[in-house]
């Protein structure tokens, strides 16, 4: 049938697309206009995120209130949070998703292109809602992001807004989970076997998975704060035999997972890179899928090591540190096999290679700090604390975000058919990757030293570190700026790019051309693994 | 400005003669259990040293030997089943050997028995309040007042002109030293945490829940520390500061309490 369709649509390949202008955005259903919609709506959040990291970070300069008040502080706290959570880095993945996996598996599109247009275009809407709680009385919820009750009841007028939003967000990554699933499932290439799929696809195959299954337990943990609030339930509330740390189960067994959603993607990025600028397969391929597949599995069964101090029982505690150990195996084997790939390789260190490689140390950095977190008794220590701050910001900027931007600059040249300029690239990688440091890793410090996450202001002796990082923050901030400005001379015009790109990387979005035809791959191609001649 | 930059500049800069300035671990602590957790704490630290110092190298070897401008040619082998083996086992028994020692203090920690007096804690938006149990003596203990008034903003009182700047309060919880003291942790409105470092204790105070521990301080002085659970919008500002005093000057003090 296909094959009939194709016959009658002789050369589907030169149509662009049917509407010009705004139309075309708001109407497209082509996996590549929505991939460039999230990704640029991604950017634009990292800047709305990044603005409130900095509102953040210039009143913890010095000690004493310089610039705002304790409530609006928790606010920035919170949507700093949601918004780099659901608006930034979980789009980012979501447009490389979009772009990639039909070109990487040799489909045509997304299956299901209209739900392709109202899970991207279900995002802004979203966002606007939850930063409009802003300007409501009582301003946005000041509960930090994991909207702990009973503190989030007392959020004002923005309360219900901020649920309906975590539910808009939640209903979009669940229909973006769904289409990637049936995607890769149905429309991937017959001569691609499921093992055979690139590293990518397969983080994501999985991250959708973990989508399907957590964000509506998240969606019913929010509804039930919603009753709470409005209909005189009390599944939180302790006076009426509610049980507020129910609460907390219900958001880390969401959130937990949660995080591997975020980081999956991010290693099957860093899984492309590597062996590309190693010029060697990657090692491991199947011991690779299996070590992401088990952290998936073990997501499930952690949760409360967000939640040592609770005051569980000893057995419960005991249970989640040995389970949340474990975790340090698959992880662990990752690492080593990205490091593997590079053993004996021709390498070279363009930028795309340069974030990659940034990627494996800081990661590994913040994967130590969680295996110190995963032991229980310590863990009363640092728990909640700029020790923890440190450790997720780790694993998510130079961690998920770094392997984002190392993403984007693979991948730009395929995207728009230019290369981009490689010496502000390496600039700005070797910006980013100084004021990072300077930025979170004075939080272990003071972190250790005793300063609890989540206050605006601080006891003296934490003085210097905190400075450091505000300055690190100032100069992480400013050096994104000309991430944007490289995007834009590139997507201007530059030299043009060939349909490789890079040193003969393997896969099938190396053999459409650059830019990436707007209907591509028509016909199922033939996928043939590469004889690396080993 | 300028009143902003001036004392970052000078700590920043200045060669520190007080070195909590520049504190960058845990603190080991006055009881045995902090002291306990603190080694846990460098040993699963120095784990992670040698395990960075392997893997790092790795990297950093890769990187410099193996360079396309340096004429490296790659290899094609892309698995091997004794290498995956060996970085799959190895990492199993390191966690086998952090394991046992954190579940050991573990089960030290959650040990209640033989506790010799008893306080109530409950958490308050935004100070404590602590009970004796059994003594008549309770109060609330709230931000020091000269710290109240320096972190109002726009107080231009410099923080660094107060004595423990948000670190004192109006009413100190005293307690006996050498002492196995229970402690029952509740809350009276949302969450809060009670966290004094140097006892390695913090335990969440919940509405409706009344959690349970115990510490046991070895050396008479004052700690220091602050609510460890975001609890509204002076979270910052409900520090806990306990003076643990000899067991006669507890004695006395306990008894000046009831008669005043």
């Amino acid at each position: 049938m296909s094959a009939t369709a194709a016959d009658i649509h002789d050369n589907h390949d030169d149509h662009g697309p049917v509407h010009t202008g705004i139309k075309r955005w708001l109407f497209t259903t082509n996996h590549k206009d929505i991939g460039t919609l999230y990704l640029v709506f991604s950017l634009i959040m990292l800047f709305v995120g990044g603005l409130m990291a900095m509102i953040i970070r210039a009143e913890l300069f010095q000690p004493g209130l310089q610039f705002v008040n304790p409530n609006f502080f928790n606010q920035m706290v919170t949507l700093h949070a949601l918004v780099m959570v659901f608006g930034m880095i979980m789009p980012a993945f979501a447009g490389f998703a979009n772009w990639m996996i039909p070109l990487m598996i040799g489909a045509p599109d997304m299956a299901l292109p209209r739900l392709n247009n109202w899970s991207f275009w279900l995002l802004p809407f979203a966002v606007v809602l939850l930063a409009s709680t802003l300007f409501m009385p009582g301003g946005a919820p000041a509960s930090g992001w994991t909207l702990y009750p009973p503190l989030v009841l007392q959020t004002g007028d923005a309360f219900p807004f901020a649920i309906f939003a975590v539910h808009l967000l939640g209903i979009s990554s669940i229909m973006a989970a769904i289409n990637i699933i049936v995607t890769i499932m149905n429309l991937r290439t017959p001569s691609m076997s499921l093992m055979q799929m690139p590293l990518f696809v397969w983080g994501w195959l999985i991250t959708a998975y973990l989508l399907i299954a957590v964000m509506p337990v998240l969606a019913g943990g929010v509804t039930m704060l919603l009753m709470d609030q409005f209909f005189a339930t009390s599944f939180f509330q302790a006076a009426g035999g509610g049980d507020p740390v129910l609460f907390q189960h219900i958001f880390w067994f969401f959130g937990h997972p949660e995080v591997y959603i975020i980081i999956l993607p991010a290693f099957g990025i860093i899984s492309q890179i590597i062996p590309a600028f190693s010029r060697k397969p990657l090692f491991g391929h199947s011991a690779m899928i299996y070590a992401m597949a088990s952290i998936a599995f073990l997501s499930f069964i952690v949760w409360a090591h967000h939640m040592f101090t609770v005051g569980m029982p000893l057995a419960g505690q005991m249970f989640f540190m040995l389970s949340t150990m474990l975790i340090a195996i698959p992880t662990g084997v990752k690492v080593f096999n990205w490091t593997a790939t590079m053993w004996q390789g021709s390498l070279s260190f363009e930028t795309p290679m340069l974030f990659a490689i940034a990627f494996l140390f800081l990661f590994t950095i913040g994967g130590f700090s969680g295996l110190m977190m995963a032991m229980a008794p310590p863990d009363f220590q640092y728990h909640d604390t700029y020790f923890i701050v440190a450790h997720f910001h780790y694993v998510l900027v130079p961690g998920a975000m770094f392997a984002a931007i190392a993403g984007c600059y693979f991948w730009l040249p395929k995207w728009t058919g230019h290369m981009y300029d490689e010496r502000l690239g390496q600039i700005h990688f070797w910006l980013s990757t100084i004021f990072v440091n300077l930025t979170f890793f004075p939080q272990h410090f003071v972190g250790l030293a005793g300063m609890p996450r989540r206050i605006p202001d601080y006891a003296v002796q934490f003085t210097n570190f905190n400075a450091m990082s505000s300055i690190g923050s100032f100069g992480f901030g400013l050096s994104q700026l000309l991430l944007v400005y490289v995007i834009y001379k590139c997507v201007k015009g530059a030299r043009k790019a060939t349909a490789e790109v890079w040193d003969s990387p393997e896969g099938l979005e190396w053999t459409v051309p650059s830019p990436v035809p707007y209907h591509a791959f028509d016909k199922a191609p033939t996928y043939t693994p590469r004889n690396w001649g080993g | 400005m300028k009143k902003c930059l001036m004392p970052i500049w000078g700590s920043l800069f200045a060669v520190s003669t007080a070195n909590a300035e520049w504190e960058v671990n845990l603190p080991v602590g006055v009881t045995d259990i902090s002291a306990l957790i603190f080694d846990l704490h460098m040993f699963v630290f120095w784990i992670c040293v040698a395990i960075g110092f392997v893997v790092f190298t790795a990297m950093t070897v890769a990187m410099i030997k193996f360079r396309k401008s340096k004429g490296a040619v790659p290899a094609t082998w892309s698995h091997s089943l004794t290498a995956e083996i060996i970085w799959t086992v190895i990492p199993i028994m390191i966690l086998i050997s952090m394991a046992i020692p954190a579940a050991r203090a573990l089960v030290e920690i959650e040990d209640t028995r033989g506790t010799e007096m008893t306080i109530k804690i409950t958490g308050y938006q935004w100070k404590w309040h602590y009970d004796y149990i059994g003594e008549d003596v309770q109060f609330f203990s709230s931000l020091a007042q000269t710290s109240n008034e320096a972190r109002r903003l726009g107080s231009d009182i410099d923080p660094n002109s107060v004595e423990n700047y948000l670190l004192e309060v109006d009413r100190q919880l005293v307690l006996p030293v050498d002492t196995k003291i229970r402690y029952l942790i509740t809350a009276n409105d949302v969450l809060h945490a009670w966290w004094v470092p140097a006892f390695a204790v913090k335990k969440d105070a919940i509405p409706g829940y009344i959690n349970e521990g115990w510490f046991k301080v070895n050396e008479t002085g004052t700690y220091r520390g602050q609510c460890a659970e975001l609890c509204g919008k002076d979270h910052g500002f409900m520090p806990v500061v306990v003076k643990v005093l000899s067991k006669t000057d507890y004695a006395a003090w306990l008894a000046a309490q009831r008669t005043s």
